[in-house]
């Protein structure tokens, strides 16, 4: 199987999940249709003369990196592969508003040279002076999963041993309003943890940083296996995916009664939810189902997030109760699969094995 | 369809055939126009006319020769369509054309594209009304703003959703998505890949290259001494990368090979070139290590050559340091086409397919003065009937991302 093992993992996220803490234990209530990123205490990772010049996701996507890296102890990684569908969203509207309000005259470079999607493996192998395999896709709902595809084949071809990936996207006022304007939020506010339970149009606003060292060799420290990993793409809202689900799981040798929990991509908007609630009556029917992004809010790398979780819930051999909505109680799962359904078109599936 | 993983008797160099190509540029607006432009001599750029800007008239740039109707038309495309999205769809659309790939419905075929900033032409017109009041602004324009976007507007007229991506990583990004695309065949993924990529000239590219003082308010002269800039170009390049088994089924001989790839990184700046290229240099010397050639196997360089006296200085000395004391013939392109940054690597990936293909080495456009750094200078003249045998396409960008692509004879 193209396989990888997840060495270690590293999340900047909307919840306490970056550095040495408990795992989902101290759960934050946000009220509102946005939920913003806990930074942390950047000077620990970054040098703070760097910081001063770095816009948000730089700061954020650097820092997790550096710290998935130390978690590691790996000072050079094969490769550093990132996955961003925004891109560097706050330098490029600052470039943007510039031209228009300085009109295209005396305009400072640096928003403009930091815009580019690449910035921060770039700015990861700078710090790092790290010569190796650079690249970042930026496919929407997909961005992410196009980085892991591309770490396993390097993997998979033996151009690598280890390999740095992660997912990072940011939400800034103007992206949040044109956002909420295309009706991807809810028109009022809302508890995050409330999320499931009041049925309405429309998702809450994320944004984060999720890393990890993928690695071919198996070690004692691995957290996680990343068995499998598919993607695929079906604008069709009515599509019933049991079938692609099952080949998938086929493909594994494996059946859903071997799943011990899926971590769907239920983000608290009507039409998104209703394909996994049918997957839930259908498919899943004794399946434990989870869900995450009352906890990351909605963003098309989220599912980086999702890995996270699969990760740590593995490793650490618990299920926080906080994710479950239909059960209470689930034993410490040996098998998570992950699927989301980003926009209803982007769905990608990734299998999490114990070790 | 679902593509899973599995694992595969790795054919770690296992053949692509390249055998589709299309291209739109300045120079042209499908194959054939760029070879005649080539041998007429004859480069893209001009004033600037397709968009309002305070340094109409100022800067050149090298625009595509068509208006946005125009090439929504050439496209069969809706009027408001991204100008990127229309450009890729026409390059894209003839690449596979081209390729005439016999039951390519039952072959698993994959869209891997690249773009540097997506629909920004549309977003600049959405940022306008919006700025002035953030309840304004049509919201159609910034619908394709994303990268990503642009891939999956085109993939759907294309009829390749099954397996797409898009990669975007500065001025090396479509030379990243075609070995990217090569990698997705030879590890049984895929059976035919159309990879390259694209972007059209926006406000913001232009002025942003501005503000780096990088731009030559004159017709660029890459690897002259006297070099003062580059020039920004448009257009879209795609190949048709096919496997073993593919090639096997086709009606007439592929172009060439693509035989060796790598992407290494300078470290060294977020935008400028490490003095001696070492970025440069890695991805060049990874390369040839893996299509298994010496440096003295490559018949012509297509250099990224931008025209930036730091561009050509860090370049140059890398090939010094690599391919000295013997040097083969190079030139570079964007003397004809401008910078189409994320395109460029798409579209030269055509002009080096084509250069094996049809023995041909083109001209390195109003070349004066030897760098004096340097102990080689580009080629001025066009030439036909040379013995190519393996061409190296070189396409760096910000963030230090360096790739070097070669392509061979069959």
């Amino acid at each position: 199987m193209m396989k990888a093992y997840i060495r270690s993992t590293s999340a900047i996220s909307a919840q306490n999940t970056f550095g040495d803490q408990a795992f989902l234990s101290d759960i934050i209530e946000y009220q509102g249709t946005r939920l913003k990123a806990i930074e942390p205490d950047y000077k620990t990772y970054i040098d703070p003369k760097l910081i001063r010049r770095m816009s948000h996701v730089i700061k954020m996507g650097v820092a997790a990196a550096m710290d998935t890296l130390k978690q590691a102890n790996i000072e050079q990684p094969d490769a550093i592969i990132t996955g961003t569908a925004f891109g560097i969203m706050e330098d490029t509207v600052t470039f943007l508003t510039r031209i228009i309000e300085m009109h295209e005259e005396m305009l400072p470079p640096t928003a403009f040279i930091q815009s580019t999607h690449n910035t921060v493996a770039a700015q990861i192998a700078l710090m790092l002076k790290c010569h190796n395999y650079n690249n970042t896709f930026v496919h929407k709902g997909l961005s992410f999963e196009s980085a892991v595809l591309d770490a396993l084949m390097l993997l998979n071809e033996g151009e690598a041993n280890n390999v740095l990936v992660g997912g990072i996207d940011e939400m800034i006022d103007t992206s949040f309003k044109v956002l909420t304007r295309l009706g991807l939020y809810r028109r009022g506010e809302v508890s995050n943890l409330s999320l499931f339970k009041d049925h309405q149009k429309g998702s809450i606003g994320g944004e984060g940083a999720a890393f990890f060292v993928l690695s071919n060799k198996p070690e004692e420290n691995n957290l996680a296996e990343l068995s499998s990993l598919a993607t695929f793409y079906n604008p069709d809202i009515h599509a019933d995916v049991s079938p692609y689900l099952e080949a998938f799981l086929a493909k594994q040798d494996l059946s859903v009664a071997d799943i011990d929990l899926v971590i769907t991509g239920k983000n608290g908007d009507i039409a998104n939810d209703a394909p996994y609630n049918q997957l839930k009556s259908g498919l899943f029917k004794n399946t434990p189902c989870a869900n995450y992004k009352h906890l990351s809010g909605e963003y098309p790398t989220s599912s980086s997030f999702a890995l996270w979780l699969a990760a740590n819930i593995i490793h650490r051999e618990k299920v926080p109760g906080v994710l479950l909505e239909d059960e209470t109680v689930v034993a410490p799962p040996k098998k998570v699969l992950i699927y989301n359904r980003y926009q209803n078109k982007y769905h990608s599936l990734m299998l999490v094995s114990a070790c | 369809m679902t593509w899973v993983l599995r694992h595969k008797d790795i054919l770690s160099n296992a053949p692509v055939y390249i055998a589709g190509l299309g291209v739109i540029s300045a120079i042209g607006n499908n194959v054939a126009d760029h070879l005649a432009a080539f041998k007429n001599e004859r480069a893209g750029m001009g004033p600037i006319t397709h968009f309002d800007s305070v340094h109409k008239g100022v800067l050149p740039v090298a625009e595509v020769k068509m208006t946005n109707h125009e090439l929504a038309e050439k496209a069969a495309m809706p009027l408001d369509a991204s100008r990127t999205t229309l450009l890729s769809v026409i390059a894209a659309r003839e690449a596979l054309t081209d390729s005439a790939i016999p039951d390519l419905s039952k072959l698993r075929t994959g869209f891997v594209s690249a773009n540097s900033v997506g629909g920004m032409d549309r977003s600049e017109d959405f940022f306008i009304e919006f700025l002035d009041d953030n309840n304004k602004g049509k919201l159609r324009n910034v619908w394709d703003h994303e990268c990503g976007s642009i891939t999956e507007a085109v993939a759907k007229e294309l009829g390749l959703t099954d397996l797409m991506t898009t990669l975007s990583t500065a001025c090396s990004s479509s030379a990243n998505a075609i070995f990217y695309g090569a990698r997705l065949i030879r590890n049984g993924l895929a059976d035919v890949v159309v990879a390259g990529g694209v972007d059209s000239l926006t406000k913001f590219t232009l002025n942003g290259f501005n503000t780096l003082m990088i731009l030559d308010k004159e017709f660029c002269k890459p690897f002259d001494q006297n070099r003062e800039g580059l020039n920004l170009g448009e257009g879209a390049g795609y190949v048709v990368l096919v496997s073993d088994a593919v090639a096997g089924t086709l009606n007439k001989e592929p172009y060439c090979l693509l035989s060796g790839y790598c992407n290494a990184n300078d470290a060294y700046h977020q935008t400028a070139s490490s003095p001696d290229g070492v970025g440069s240099y890695l991805a060049m010397q990874g390369a040839l290590k893996k299509a298994g050639l010496q440096t003295s196997d490559i018949s012509y360089i297509n250099l990224h050559g931008t025209g930036t006296p730091n561009n050509d200085s860090a370049e140059g000395t890398a090939i010094k340091r690599l391919f000295g004391p013997q040097y083969p013939p190079m030139s570079s392109t964007k003397s004809f086409t401008g910078h189409t940054l994320g395109a460029s690597g798409g579209i030269e990936a055509v002009f080096s397919a084509l250069a094996v293909k049809n023995d041909l080495i083109y001209p390195n456009l109003r070349f004066e003065t030897q760098m004096e750094e340097l102990p080689f200078a580009p080629e001025t003249q066009y030439k036909e009937g040379q013995h190519i045998d393996h061409v190296m396409s070189n396409s760096f960008g910000f963030g230090g991302n360096c790739t070097s692509l070669i392509f061979s004879k069959i």
